[in-house]
């Protein structure tokens, strides 16, 4: 076991699905040239006045359902003051004494199978700021406030995870969890979902949390989990030669592969947060609450222990499945066409079809226009009756990908159906014994290692459409002699 | 004190949105008229709901003009025993005796009633709105609103400059004021403190409206000084404000109008209702305006 113990705690930002944002009318899509998306509200312009999106909070109390968390029947909106160039009202509004959600769990798996509990601390809604601009601007620095405004939550964690691994799980998790919900795109380079992580060692044992470090804004989990390890041996190696370490923040860098200081706790700056007068407290009625609770869907957790009871997969088969809505859709579309096959439907949609995604770079639902799930069972299916062996299936397979072909139209077209004929495949193997009369006298003479030999050239004689159960059913008979 | 008559409707009556806000708990459109006529006119057109002012209310907008001319038979008016103190000028309280007179010649009946926290109106509100005001003029940073000095050396030159140069010396006092009220270790010592005293005062206001229908009492304690008297000493300037300040923390409707002279000078009597009764203050305004003649009158100087 190791000497230290790291401690870590994650602050997440989702970035809310909403089609205008938080406290004005303005559209939220990404990508618009800068001020495209800017009102007089986002501007903060004098005279103007916030006004808050419902469809924000309904989706905050989504996600505080789905954690199993307490709805804050009372929650206020505070101002966090600041000056910065991309905060036009010098302040930001956020949620600071009463969150609107407070006290959730959230369960990962970790690498040996077994499962953790995290607790969530807290998440609240609050606006998002603009974006200082650089490139191609020298000299200058550009102020875009399309982003200023759009609707977050920020989910705070208790210092729960104990690794990177953890963390990255946690956060993958978190993912998961707010595209089930469709409350955030979860697209991490927009900057859609992106976190904070501090990170503490401490002696192993030790009951007092270590001097905390935070590494702001990380988004992807490759750079969590580098960042928190470099910072885990970063605080490790500093404690070990005789140093302390001071709480700040940190910013890691992924060119090189580290984290350096931002600022320190004694430059941080002091918010004075306070309620925001221009908003009344958001009062949320226990029939409200009940409305959404209603409206939940399917979490992946229910989903994935239902894959397992209802379909006989493992439980990882089940949680790959179910790490996207999109994909367990799919999964479950395809097994209609096969409902006696669900494992072999498992396979295929995590194996053929999540390489060919991969290889491809796209997404499930854009694959569903090339091979529909229907498609593709239909595929299984000619699998499952002994059409087509599964080798030859992923030949098929590759051309449905390119053409968006039925399967039957390419076993037909291409001539792939198997030969399950007895007779057929005796004559084939008659013809290969014939041709390779050496191979014979050895194997007859006790190489049995030659029968695979044997196999191979029946297949590839018959284009590789033979029964694989018939071919060495029909070859130990003949070869015995 | 203006000799005018200046109407402050209930907070929420009239949308703020538009209006450049300086303690936006507190900030209210009002109007100044020569009558309480006109501010019933002007009242009709701008009262009402508004979605882009959350804190604006969803109530019916009477016509305060139909019901300007209602009896005051059986009125009862609440005399704020707090305003009527040792700060209170003689000659001030005598012209406003002299209204109250008018209003039992009317028929209304007199009591004098005690709101204990209304003393602590003033510092409440040198707490509260320089908070929000320290917030709300952030934004004049030179970057993109308000004054923006010449050839800033980089972004903190640039801020520290343009605000310095461009709010003067009252606005940075309250600034300054409000940032150090809203500091991390200061904040509940001050501004949650504040906020505990102003709902104090409420309350205070809440029970006197059951056993009256209006309040009245003087508008300030003295008659208008002269313009710089009193810069050098804040906090007698502040305490000026001392009577309509309660008002102006609980939300409520207020009305001054002129009741007399004192040395030429214009003394007003304030008049306060529950939230959401401008018909009832502007009738009882009206009122006063029926039966004298000082909102028409000038004093030697103006023609």
């Amino acid at each position: 076991m190791s000497a230290w113990e790291t401690v870590i705690g994650l602050e997440i930002h989702a970035q809310l699905a909403t089609r205008s944002k938080i406290f004005s009318g303005s559209a939220t899509t990404y990508g618009a040239p800068p001020n495209a998306q800017a009102n007089l509200v986002d501007l903060g312009y004098p005279g103007v006045l916030p006004v808050l999106n419902a469809e924000a909070v309904r989706m905050a109390v989504k996600l505080g359902l789905a954690i199993s968390a307490r709805i804050a029947p009372r929650s206020v909106f505070a101002r966090k003051n600041y000056f910065y160039p991309d905060l036009p009202k010098g302040y930001q509004i956020s949620q600071y004494e009463l969150p609107i959600v407070a006290g959730g769990v959230l369960d990962i798996q970790l690498e040996d199978g077994s499962s953790k509990r995290v607790g969530i601390t807290r998440a609240h809604l609050e606006e998002d700021a603009g974006k200082s601009l650089h490139e191609g601007l020298p000299g200058v620095t550009g102020i875009d406030l399309n982003r200023a405004g759009t609707p977050l939550v920020e989910i705070v964690s208790e210092p729960d995870m104990r690794s990177a691994k953890e963390a990255v799980a946690y956060m993958k998790k978190v993912h998961t969890l707010v595209r089930y919900l469709e409350i955030c795109d979860g697209n991490m380079q927009e900057g859609s979902f992106r976190c904070d992580a501090n990170v503490s060692v401490r002696k192993s044992g030790a009951d007092k949390f270590g001097t905390r470090a935070e590494i702001k804004n990380l988004n992807s989990f490759r750079y969590i989990e580098r960042a928190i390890n470099y910072e885990v041996q970063r605080q490790i190696e500093l404690i070990e030669s005789g140093g302390k370490v001071v709480q700040e923040t940190r910013l890691y860098d992924p060119d090189k592969g580290e984290t350096r200081s931002m600022r320190s706790k004694e430059e941080a700056n002091d918010y004075r947060y306070f309620p925001d007068p221009d908003l009344l407290p958001v009062v949320l009625e226990e029939k409200f609450i009940e409305s959404v609770r209603a409206s939940l869907p399917e979490l992946p957790d229910q989903k994935a222990a239902r894959f397992v009871s209802q379909y006989a997969l493992s439980a990882y088969d089940a949680g790959v499945l179910t790490a996207s809505r999109e994909l367990a859709d799919y999964y479950e579309n395809v097994v209609r066409e096969v409902p006696q096959e669900p494992k072999l439907a498992a396979n295929w949609v995590m194996g053929e079809f999540a390489a060919a995604l991969n290889k491809d770079g796209l997404d499930v639902t854009s694959a569903r226009g090339k091979v529909p799930p229907q498609n593709l069972g239909g595929l299984l299916l000619r699998i499952s009756d002994q059409t087509v062996s599964g080798n030859v299936a992923k030949v098929v397979f590759a051309t449905m990908w390119s053409s968006g072909a039925l399967a039957d139209t390419v076993i037909a077209e291409q001539g792939l159906k198997q030969i399950t004929d007895a007779a057929a495949i005796e004559r084939v193997i008659d013809e290969v014994m014939a041709k390779s009369p050496g191979q014979l006298a050895d194997y007859r003479a006790g190489k049995d290692k030659l029968f695979g030999f044997f196999v191979g050239q029946v297949m590839k004689a018959t284009g590789g459409k033979a029964n694989p159960a018939q071919v060495n059913e029909l070859l130990l008979r003949k070869l015995r002699g | 004190m203006c000799g005018i008559t200046g109407l402050k409707p209930t907070y929420g009556r009239v949308s703020r949105y538009g209006m450049i806000a300086f303690a936006s708990s507190l900030d209210q459109a009002g109007v100044l008229t020569a009558g309480a006529a006109d501010a019933a006119l002007m009242l009709r057109e701008m009262a009402g709901f508004d979605a882009n002012d959350s804190t604006s209310v969803d109530t019916p907008v009477p016509d305060y003009v139909a019901t300007l001319e209602q009896p005051l038979a059986g009125l009862k008016i609440g005399l704020l025993q707090e305003f009527f103190d040792k700060g209170l000028d003689p000659e001030n309280e005598r012209r406003v005796r002299e209204a109250l007179q008018v209003y039992e010649q009317l028929g209304a009946k007199l009591t004098v009633v005690s709101l204990p926290n209304l003393p602590l109106s003033v510092p409440v509100y040198y707490v509260v709105a320089p908070a929000e005001c320290s917030s709300n003029l952030a934004r004049f940073d030179g970057v993109r609103f308000g004054h923006r000095c010449e050839n800033p050396r980089d972004l903190t030159d640039l801020y520290r400059r343009s605000r310095g140069e461009g709010f003067g010396a009252e606005v940075k006092r309250r600034i300054m004021t409000g940032t150090y009220v809203l500091s991390a270790g200061y904040y509940d010592a001050y501004y949650l403190k504040a906020q505990r005293v102003r709902q104090l005062i409420s309350a205070d206001f809440g029970r006197a409206f059951k056993d009256v229908d209006v309040l009245m009492g003087p508008t300030t304690p003295t008659p208008a000084f002269a313009i710089g008297a009193k810069t050098a000493d804040p906090i007698t300037m502040y305490l000026n404000d001392i009577y309509t300040i309660g008002a102006n923390l609980a939300g409520l409707p207020a009305v001054s109008i002129p009741c007399g002279f004192v040395q030429d000078l214009p003394v007003g009597l304030q008049i306060v209702g529950p939230h959401f009764s401008e018909a009832r203050i502007l009738a009882v305004a009206h009122a006063l305006q029926r039966a004298t003649d000082w909102h028409t009158r000038l004093p030697p100087g103006y023609a």
